[in-house]
């Protein structure tokens, strides 16, 4: 799968809370939630971003609550991938989840700014930043979370395994 | 080379002799849990998977208590998907208002989980089954509906922290200083998809509520899980709840760590993390001049009876300050009840304290105590993030309950010392 699109970029430990605030929890509608997303960190975000834009943050990207909503949120905003340091855990195993594409790639992290064109090729894991003419090579998954990311997330994966 | 407690409960429960950190398994479930906010978005995936039948009546739990009771018309439409889904799946443990509690609070009291469990709950904070030596871990809702649908859930066997707790505890330090110092210590992403566990003199005489609120705050350090050994005060608390067998796990002696912390609590004084973190700690004498608007007892983290007796010891007979708002929740309708046996309601209302039915309320932002711009709230809640309890520009402090009574009479972030 191949990605490409802006860059919106944040620091460290960007947690549920801002991606999605609980005042909003009312709803699991993922297009009132993408009105929401990020205001608390970012209230410039959710009017302006593009369909096919990339969250790129530091480490611990996503931690606090289990909420879904967060992954969903940002999904339905129109967010194509999301490239940290690090992920928090569940927020990690969301996204794998629901069809949400992240890498980790440190050193893509440093050598991309907020406004910058990125190109992802999600299966190889390189990310290239056309902007400044560099390429990044993120870590690929564990095979068994490959096979739930190519059936289009877990329910499809355990749809398949159960029919 | 053993095995530490976390690996032998994968272990067992994917039908293996051993497994090692690092390695996918596929594991049985004990229970599978979800709330009013992350429910109905599990009971539409569930829908997706084409199965009819959930795997287990009596092995899911659902409770309504983050926006109970309703809020307004979108959580009640909420909860009301979620009721017809447990109707129409006979899903035996569905709590009703009136009969629920904050989900941490309750699954245990209702004797739902048991030492040796594993538990995938759809919530961050289900890691505080821990202190009863289960593995329990927060998922999001697509985890939770091929939970319900299959009964099994993958993890990567995690490394496991050890933490060993030394020295003489001192007073007004509890469960909740020693994991806010511990998290001080570590950073919220200190332990990032790796177990803690527990262990040494301290914990062994830590009560129950106070293990639950170390347990419940492992989450905070990026932890799977935060698991203490199931002792003599586990199994004290278990019996007579149970509704399971149980099984006791130990870590091996030679168990593997990828690292071990040792803490001398001595020179633990009662902590306060700061905005935005829960990793901004500071010993009580340490905070300067913090004036408060707001003060909140309760949550999953700090409402169960304990934590009501020892805000009452401190309250008893005095009055909040006049500008503060004191907000008392208690964890379950049975914590509530045995706080109105021992007079302990009584106090807090005549402290000036609003007392209210069991639920999340203002621990999220909620509703039932939200912070207007510019203002702040000590709580004996788990986070602080930007506009966890309300407006953006609000502020969450967080201590033990000791500290938030204290700071309710003062009128500013105090030592209990100070108010008595
Ligand atoms: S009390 Fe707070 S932390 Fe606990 S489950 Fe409710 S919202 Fe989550």
């Amino acid at each position: 799968m191949e990605i490409k699109g802006k860059v919106w970029k944040y620091g460290n430990d960007v947690d549920t809370d801002v991606i999605i605030p609980a005042r909003y929890l009312n709803t699991s509608d993922p297009k009132k939630l993408a009105e929401h997303c990020m205001e608390d960190i970012d209230d410039t975000f959710a009017a302006n971003v593009e369909q096919g834009d990339i969250i790129v943050a530091e480490d611990n990207f996503g931690c606090g609550s289990s909420r879904e909503h967060a992954p969903i949120s940002i999904k339905a905003a129109g967010v194509s991938a999301v490239i940290a340091n690090s992920f928090a855990r569940i927020f990690f195993r969301n996204a794998i989840n629901i069809g949400l594409p992240i890498l980790e790639c440190p050193e893509a992290v440093v050598g991309i700014d907020k406004g910058d064109e990125v190109e992802i090729d999600v299966d190889s894991g390189v990310i290239k930043n056309i902007t400044k003419g560099t390429e990044f090579q993120a870590e690929p998954f564990p095979a068994f979370m490959q096979e739930i990311i190519d059936a289009g997330g877990l329910v499809n994966y355990v749809k398949a395994k159960a029919n | 080379m053993g095995m530490t407690m976390v690996e032998k409960i994968l272990a067992a429960h994917a039908g293996k002799d051993k497994v090692r950190p690092g390695e996918l398994v596929n594991a049985k479930l004990d229970l599978v849990l979800g709330n009013d906010v992350t429910t109905p978005v599990a009971v539409k995936e569930f829908k997706k998977i084409g199965i009819e039948n959930v795997f287990d009546k009596e092995r899911i739990a659902i409770v309504p208590d983050h926006f109970v009771p309703n809020k307004d018309i979108n959580s009640a439409e909420q909860v009301k998907m979620i009721r017809e889904f447990a109707e129409e799946k006979e899903i035996k443990n569905f709590f009703e208002l009136g009969e629920m509690g904050i989900e941490h609070c309750l699954l245990p009291e209702k004797g739902l989980v048991v030492p040796g469990d594993i538990v995938i709950g759809a919530d961050s904070h289900t890691c505080t089954y821990g202190a009863l030596g289960a593995l329990a871990t927060g998922i999001g809702s697509t985890d939770m509906a091929a939970g319900m649908a299959t009964g099994e859930a993958w993890f990567k066997v995690p490394e496991t922290i050890k933490f060993v707790y030394k020295g003489e505890l001192q007073k007004w330090v509890s469960g909740k200083d020693l994991i806010l110092y511990t998290i001080g210590d570590i950073g919220v992403d200190g332990a990032l998809y790796k177990a803690m566990e527990f262990t040494g003199p301290v914990i062994e005489n830590l009560s129950m509520d106070n293990r639950f609120t170390m347990s419940n705050m492992a989450i905070e350090a990026g932890g799977k899980c935060g698991l203490i050994e199931a002792d003599e005060i586990t199994l004290e608390y278990v019996k007579g709840r149970a509704q399971r067998e149980w099984t006791v796990y130990k870590s091996d002696e030679d168990a593997e760590y990828s690292q071990v912390i040792e803490y001398d609590v001595t020179n633990i004084e009662p902590q306060v993390a700061f905005p935005h973190l829960p990793e901004n700690t500071r010993g009580i004498s340490e905070v300067g001049d913090i004036k408060i608007d707001q003060s909140v007892i309760g949550s999953c983290t700090n409402g169960r009876i304990e934590d009501l007796r020892v805000a009452a010891e401190i309250l008893k007979g005095k009055k909040k300050a006049k500008h503060v708002r004191l907000i008392i929740f208690p964890g379950t309708q049975e914590i509530y009840k045995q706080a109105m046996k021992e007079g302990l309601i009584e106090i807090f209302i005549d402290a000036g304290a609003a007392v209210s039915t069991p639920t999340c309320g203002p621990c999220l932002g909620g509703h039932m105590g939200i912070l207007a711009k510019g203002e702040r709230s000590i709580a004996t809640t788990n986070r602080n993030f930007v506009g966890r309890m309300g407006h953006p520009e609000s502020e969450v402090y967080l201590s033990n309950p000791a500290v938030a009574a204290a700071s309710a009479i003062a009128g500013k972030i105090v030592s209990p010392e100070e108010v008595l």
